[in-house]
């Protein structure tokens, strides 16, 4: 397991309990995406995998090591964090030495640090802004200069805090294609989102949150059943889901290939599709 | 409300226009979604018209730009404070910095109208109830979540009662619930007479509840028209815009035979399962399978 947390409680000193016991593992190269109501304790959760909050009680484990024993510049070597709000993580004069800090401040050898900065440079579509000043940048253009200096740092964990926020059609696109590529290169993400069609479509498996507890935790097809979580119901679910269930077909469906299949069938059966095809086909 | 002529800009570092040529008028009482690539002028057109660009950006604007009939080069942002409330994409950079709880944090602009108590809390309390942030109101602004920062920084713009709003993303960081409370607000604010101008990059919402969708393209207007026009525009991913799944699912069915040539394409869940189901049936008369 390359994430444990077990019966983590989080208590924030006003009295606020952020997190009431919250036990989840994490294969390495699995695709998890955090999904919860406002105010249900995502964001606290993720801060606790990079040593910005500590338990009030429970255990954190990233990487084989406890991480309470950690400090925050060791974790960094473990998990990479990209914030929901770019500007609570940029601060270098261009995009180029925002983006090789991290490398650098992690003591990797020079050819290792400019293959690294390059290579996050183009698959986050930003090789043309490297002399530019993050600041002179538009705010989608600035998360994607934070995510780039945290895939720099070449960590085997990645979480994601609202990574379509901010980013129109061709973003989104590269963001898919990312989360793919890591995902073949056996990197761990964690996304917190509340955007079901992209996580739907991209990630294998859902971890949902409410007031602090581990509401669902499986398959977003299953989940998207909702038989075993009524929670369900309050969320946005993805755009196909429910199409397909305003067309009266039991099983969810997730992407638009997977509606035009199932509707293919309806079509010349005449019947709703009883059983599921293999979804993200 | 608002009525742009001619109107273009250049940032000082700019090497190319923000704006080209933009000719708008979005009278009072209309919801208009700006959509468009990053990089397409929205963020501009935002700060133009909520008087801080060119004003506290620098910038060289030809043609006019006027909001309730006032030119916009020649007022001052803090002149359009009560007529134009402005909600940006990141809700912590809107937070006063001074004010303790949600409910203070709320009052903050009235106080500085001078606005009277008894009508200070009326409109604090109101807004809190809109947009379900009562049970917050005594929270440090800093101790939420980014998604309750976000419905309280529109609640801060909301107890101004402008005749303006103008949103970008307002709703980007916020679950169903919240969303859902946020559009609800919008729509009665159009019903009061308010002008809502909204940037969004997710459009499921902006087609239901928009009167009119703008699309920005390199600082210029290349498309104005009612959402069911605009978003199933063929260009609209040209645009830099991802067209909604129910679209894409009907143009690509259509391509099979499965949907009918006649029907427009859909852009809300209804028409999508209305022209699905409508589909469907014609397919099993057709075949008589």
């Amino acid at each position: 397991m390359v994430l444990r947390i077990d019966s983590l409680i989080h208590r924030y000193p006003n009295g606020t309990t952020a997190l009431a016991g919250v036990s989840l593992a994490v294969r390495a190269g699995e695709r998890v995406a955090i999904m919860g109501p406002n105010g249900a304790g995502k964001s606290t959760l993720a801060r606790h995998l990079i040593g910005i909050a500590r338990p009030t009680s429970g255990t954190v484990e990233v990487d084989g090591r406890d991480a309470t024993g950690l400090g925050i510049a060791d974790l960094a070597r473990s998990v990479g964090f990209v914030f929901q709000n770019p500007d609570d993580q940029l601060h270098a004069a261009t995009v180029a030495k925002e983006v090789g800090f991290g490398p650098r401040n992690l003591g990797f050898p020079a050819d290792r640090r400019t293959a690294l900065t390059t290579w996050a440079l183009r698959v986050t579509g930003l090789t043309a802004e490297a002399d530019s000043h993050p600041r002179h940048l538009s705010f989608g253009e600035r998360k994607r200069v934070a995510l780039a200096s945290v895939l720099a740092m070449d960590t085997p964990i990645i979480v994601l805090d609202e990574p379509t926020t901010g980013q129109d059609h061709r973003s989104v696109t590269l963001l898919e294609e990312l989360v793919g590529d890591l995902h073949k290169k056996g990197k761990t993400i964690v996304a917190i989102t509340h955007d079901t069609d992209f996580c739907a479509e991209n990630f294998d498996r859902i971890v949902v949150l409410a007031e602090g507890r581990v509401r669902w935790d499986g398959p977003v097809e299953r989940w998207l059943e909702g038989a075993e979580d009524p929670s369900v119901s309050a969320f946005e679910q993805p755009q196909m889901t429910r199409l397909g269930r305003g067309l009266g077909w039991p099983a969810p469906v997730v992407t638009v290939d997977s509606f035009l299949d199932r509707l293919t069938d309806h079509a010349e059966t005449g019947v709703c599709p009883p059983s599921p095809r293999p979804l993200n086909t | 409300m608002i009525e742009f002529r001619n109107f273009s800009l250049t940032y000082p570092t700019g090497s190319r226009p923000a704006l080209r040529e933009i000719d708008l008028v979005v009278p009072r009482g209309q919801i208009c979604a700006v959509v468009g690539a990053e990089g397409a002028g929205k963020t501009t057109l935002a700060g133009v018209i909520s008087g801080v660009v060119p004003h506290m950006t620098g910038g060289d604007p030809t043609g006019s730009a006027r909001v309730g009939g006032r030119l916009l080069a020649k007022t001052q942002p803090s002149e359009l404070v009560g007529e134009v409330g402005l909600v940006m994409q990141n809700p912590f950079n809107q937070l006063s910095g001074a004010r303790f709880s949600l409910r203070e944090e709320l009052a903050f602009g009235l106080e500085n109208l001078g606005v009277n108590r008894a009508e200070m809390i009326r409109r604090v309390e109101a807004v809190m109830a809109d947009l379900g942030l009562t049970a917050l109101a005594s929270l440090s602004p800093y101790e939420i979540s980014g998604g309750q920062q976000q419905l309280l920084a529109i609640g801060s713009a909301l107890v101004m009662r402008p005749a303006v709003m103008v949103l970008d993303e307002p709703t980007s960081q916020l679950d169903a619930v919240g969303a859902g409370l946020v559009f609800d607000t919008l729509e009665t604010l159009r019903a009061r007479g308010v002008t809502v101008v909204l940037f969004e990059h997710r459009l499921e919402r902006p087609a239901r509840y928009a009167d009119r969708v703008l699309v920005l393209g390199e600082g210029r207007i290349v498309a104005d028209g009612p959402p069911t026009d605009v978003l199933t525009d063929p260009r609209l991913a040209e645009w830099g815009v991802a067209p909604l799944r129910y679209t894409t699912a009907a143009r690509r069915a259509a391509e099979r035979g499965l949907w009918e040539a006649d029907r427009p394409l859909p852009v809300t869940l209804e028409a999508a399962a209305d022209g699905f189901a409508a589909a469907l049936k014609s397919a099993r008369t057709a075949g008589g399978l």
